[in-house]
């Protein structure tokens, strides 16, 4: 031990050495004597790395409450505090949250109504054109060549549709 | 269209007084809508809401319903003519409070109105004198559907159309009649009247919505739950419940004037006298006042034609309206003193009450 760890926090000599597993991830702080008392390492049921060190780099993900929706940042705190929603995607993040509200919301708990045919076809030949485009891709990679002619002449047809029948 | 010229010319709630009817003064659908991919407008920063809010616009002008309406942004709208809007049912509260990036656009005729960045991206709303629920309906789905057209909808099979909030899931829409109900108001049976309707899956609120007062004896009506029904079923639903509040509020109507009729016919009489007279009046005494007089009206008391006039100054006595008309604001007393002078004008060549109808019959 020529040479010493030194402390995160203050640089002197480190005297305790603490190592905790947080998502999987260890997480490893060397404190001097007084920072660790000052921090209160000695607690071991109050301290967390992740408070002391890791603020910035790690997010606290307590199951449920540390939920976030991908597409808009929104998270499960937020609807609790604005009962509202960040976007229409929000609803399949937070699903385990919202159907079980739905019956004592509501009249049922599934649509029965109106359907927005025109969108959704609109919608199904998108997916599609995007799923074609990177068979495509995966064809040429491969020199798959026949087969990404048939593709090419498949992804023609689906715009030829998307032109003709669902233009505004 | 400019705002102002909106504001004096001829609209579906003021001016049509063919449709007006007994009790049912007015019925609203109004369909809420996202576009998939942008969030909320709650939680969409500003930039994102200006751009959603000109991808609306240009959608929802190009409907020919929408010809020669008005497509204004709130930000461009004096408080005045805000809070006008609201008194015509074109725009909500909550729209006029809102920050950048909302707007809204109105039908010529303000029967369609479509409020941009409320709480939804899209709030698209039909308005009908009288009661006519199943037209309002029809009138509204075409437009939804020529929207869908141009806007791919935030849509899921199973929770319907996605909402900022989840009570509004599914059809997301809300059926409202505006109904008058100053018998069972007199009678004290409105408690009971509200307390079978929640019963029934349905809301009562005062006539501006959510914590407004019901000045006038006038009630909003409309489904609560969203979800779980179609929409011709709710609207089926809704129409059943409006129809027997109807027939409470004439039966009612009938007990006041078997038990005491000379009692009633003294508040519309005296009612009248005020509006001719009155030099200060507030706008929940007017609203009473005018009230009364509907009901006179309904009873046989007044021509059928004056039933226009009335649902015309329920609008016209709100406290912007008449700001309007004096090109200024008015602190509130100076209002009263306004209102009392409009009012007296218009009553002076109203119908004088004749009592002297047939009790035996209704109406």
């Amino acid at each position: 031990m020529a040479n010493p760890l030194k402390c995160d926090l203050c640089s002197k000599p480190a005297t305790v050495h603490l190592t905790q597993i947080v998502n999987n991830k260890v997480h490893k702080v060397d404190l001097c004597e007084a920072c660790a008392q000052a921090k209160g390492v000695t607690d071991p049921s109050g301290f967390s790395l992740a408070d002391l060190l890791l603020k910035a780099s790690l997010n606290p993900e307590s199951p449920g409450a540390g939920l976030r929706c991908e597409r808009c940042g929104f998270s499960q705190n937020d609807f609790k505090k604005h009962g509202r929603f960040g976007c229409p995607v929000c609803y399949e993040t937070f699903r385990g949250l919202v159907e079980p509200m739905l019956e004592n919301m509501h009249n049922g708990i599934a649509h029965a109504g109106k359907i927005p045919h025109r969108a959704l076809e609109r919608k199904s030949l998108y997916d599609r054109l995007t799923k074609l485009e990177l068979d495509l891709t995966e064809a040429i990679k491969s020199e798959r060549y026949e087969d990404a002619a048939r593709t090419r002449d498949e992804i023609n047809r689906v715009k030829q549709a998307f032109t003709t029948k669902l233009a505004p | 269209m400019s705002i102002s010229e909106l504001i004096d010319s001829q609209s579906e709630l003021t001016d049509t007084a063919s449709s007006k009817t007994p009790i049912v003064l007015m019925t609203r659908v109004r369909l809420a809508r996202n576009v998939a991919g942008f969030s909320f407008p709650g939680w969409a920063k500003s930039a994102q809401r200006e751009e959603i809010l000109e991808k609306l616009r240009s959608a929802v002008t190009a409907l020919p319903q929408m010809k020669r309406g008005i497509n204004v942004a709130i930000g461009e709208l004096s408080e005045l003519e805000k809070q006008i809007l609201v008194e015509r049912h074109l725009i909500s509260r909550e729209l006029s409070g809102a920050k950048s990036g909302a707007g809204v656009i109105i039908s010529k005729d303000q029967a369609f109105s479509v409020m941009m960045n409320e709480e939804d991206h899209l709030r698209i709303q039909v308005l009908r004198s009288g009661f006519q629920l199943k037209k309002a309906w029809n009138a509204i789905n075409d437009l939804d559907s020529a929207l869908e057209e141009s806007l791919d909808y935030a849509f899921s099979p199973t929770l319907g159309y996605l909402t900022a909030c989840p009570t509004n899931l599914g059809t997301a829409m809300r059926a409202s009649a505006m109904m008058h109900l100053p018998a069972l108001v007199i009678s004290n049976q409105m408690e009971k009247v509200v307390r079978a309707v929640n019963q029934l899956g349905m809301v009562v609120r005062g006539l501006f919505g959510e914590g407004s007062d019901a000045s006038g004896s006038i009630f909003q009506i409309s489904n609560q739950t969203t979800l779980g029904e179609a929409e011709d079923d709710l609207i089926k639903r809704l129409h059943s419940v409006l129809q027997s509040i109807v027939e409470h509020e004439l039966n009612a109507r009938e007990k006041l004037m078997e038990a005491d009729s000379g009692k009633l016919f003294d508040k519309i009489g005296r009612a009248y006298g005020i509006l001719q007279n009155s030099h200060v009046l507030s706008s929940s005494e007017a609203m009473n006042l005018l009230s009364l007089i509907r009901l006179g009206v309904d009873l046989g008391a007044f021509p059928d034609g004056s039933r226009c006039v009335i649902d015309r100054l329920f609008i016209e006595a709100q406290p912007g309206h008449l700001q309007h008309a004096q090109k200024g604001e008015l602190e509130p007393n100076q209002r009263d003193v306004m209102r009392a002078a409009r009012l007296r004008s218009e009553f002076a060549n109203f119908a004088r009450p004749d009592f002297n109808f047939s009790t035996n019959g209704k109406n």
